[in-house]
């Protein structure tokens, strides 16, 4: 297909642009990249994606999508090789529900835990911690969600795991744990070692400063 | 065996054993109960009481311990915009999304915004009070108008049928107006939201989706309650 027909809107600090190179990188969809700044948003990007003016945003044959999932099973099924969901509709409808987990349960916790400080932490850090461990059981003992290879619930949550490592250096406590997690903890590991998953995480060093930064401009803000 | 009674023979097979658990009238169990009319699919209803959960609900949703689920073959599916997907692909019949994926997209996208951002919105405005709930009319109907503009041209969401989005919507068809009526306050504004109050009116009447129609009078009561609960918490500001 050519290069020209599909484009991604994304930014370089973002998980949600991340999933969407991931499935494109597995199916081999050439495609141009356009970074946006997002605090300096471009008319392409608002006319794309007006409800939201958020990205990641898909643009193919002129058509734009939005939403990180939606765009992953529209990639799907317009291309069909290096499938993302299993063919059994019982097991999509399992993997469309953990997807859903993750960002529904584990990013805001997450996201909490990276941002409140005492009791509030506290909370979110064991609420975290709770949500982890039931996304571990989507797991089934399997090497990745998506059985000996990655699917689409090893795109949608492989990024908890750079995000985790490095928040939880950042804010001193361990997010995923192996000894309560094991399973977890060495899918994420097995994730992170895929060639083509490693070649489109942006530089670690940069994103680290990047958060260290942000968690910064959080606090200060918090405490004013 | 004659091949229309082979297909009856595997339509049973594929129904045998389908149980939803739910509620009479919560608007994430009536998409599921609207699918599964509109597909003329049959099915055990098993009627939930929210304040004392059965071991059965609990045991096939110990993670959300909700409704609906529906199980299949002894074999649980949660969460409703999941549960429809997998309705649609097990059951060709009166197909309730498009076959274009970009269409489909469209689809799950507005059937996403209408629970993430319309439902939320729109019960914001309804159980707070004074100036929160004006600022959170405000906000609810900058959503609809995202909403209303889907409706160009069309009679439903889906076109000529009814389909996902309207189904995801369809809470906001039968709730709207008991929400006015027990707040007293316009929420939305007749005069802005046309195509929207025509397609509430296309939906209500539609065969099939009126049969499953909760009615009115428990709605008022059940909502009713809700907002005593909400207002006698918040002083209005």
């Amino acid at each position: 297909m050519a290069e020209d027909s599909v484009k991604l809107l994304g930014n370089w600090v973002s998980p949600y642009s991340l999933k969407v190179k991931w499935a494109l990188k597995l199916k081999g969809i050439q495609y141009q990249y356009v970074e946006e700044d997002l605090q300096n948003k471009s008319p392409m990007l608002l006319q794309y994606n007006p409800v939201y003016k958020k990205i990641p945003v898909l643009v193919h044959d002129d058509k734009p999508l939005a939403e990180s999932l939606i765009i992953l099973e529209y990639i799907d099924e317009v291309w069909k090789q290096n499938p993302l969901l299993p063919i059994d509709p019982y097991e999509r409808a399992k993997a469309r529900f953990w997807a859903k987990f993750v960002d529904d349960k584990c990013v805001p916790a997450l996201m909490a835990a990276f941002t409140k400080k005492g009791e509030e932490q506290e909370r979110a850090v064991k609420e975290a911690h709770e949500n982890l461990k039931i996304l571990e059981s989507g797991l089934e003992g399997k090497r990745f969600f998506g059985g000996e290879t990655i699917g689409f619930v090893d795109i949608a949550a492989g990024w908890i795991g750079c995000s985790v490592q490095m928040t939880g250096e950042i804010i001193g406590i361990n997010l995923i744990d192996a000894e309560t997690m094991p399973l977890l903890h060495s899918w994420f590991q097995d994730f992170l070692e895929i060639p083509l998953i490693k070649e489109c995480l942006p530089p670690q060093d940069k994103l680290l400063e990047y958060i260290k930064e942000l968690h910064t401009k959080i606090l200060t803000a918090a405490s004013t | 065996m004659s091949s229309s009674a082979m297909v009856t023979a595997n339509q049973l097979i594929i129904m045998a054993e389908l149980k939803l658990f739910r509620t009479s009238s919560s608007p994430f169990v009536l998409r599921v109960v609207w699918a599964l009319d509109l597909k003329g699919i049959q099915y055990d209803n098993i009627f939930e009481d929210l304040s004392n959960k059965s071991s059965l609900l609990l045991q096939y949703n110990p993670i959300y311990k909700k409704v609906p689920v529906l199980v299949h073959n002894g074999k649980p599916l949660l969460e409703s915009l999941v549960i429809l997907e997998y309705i649609d692909e097990i059951w060709k019949q009166t197909p309730i999304l498009p076959e274009d994926p970009s269409e489909r997209a469209t689809a799950r996208f507005w059937a996403k915004f209408g629970d993430d951002k319309v439902l939320p919105s729109i019960w914001n405005a309804f159980i707070k009070q004074g100036k929160d709930q004006e600022e959170a009319i405000v906000t609810a109907q900058e959503n609809l108008g995202c909403v209303e503009r889907q409706l160009t041209g069309k009679k439903f969401f889906n076109g000529e049928t009814i389909g996902l989005v309207d189904l995801a919507f369809g809470w906001l068809a039968n709730l709207l107006s008991v929400f006015e009526e027990v707040c007293g306050v316009t929420l939305i504004d007749h005069e802005k939201f046309p195509l929207l109050l025509e397609w509430i009116q296309n939906f209500a009447d539609a065969p099939i989706i009126k049969e499953s129609w909760p009615p009115r009078d428990k709605l008022i009561t059940r909502y009713q309650a809700f907002h005593e609960v909400y207002t006698s918490k918040e002083a209005p500001k």
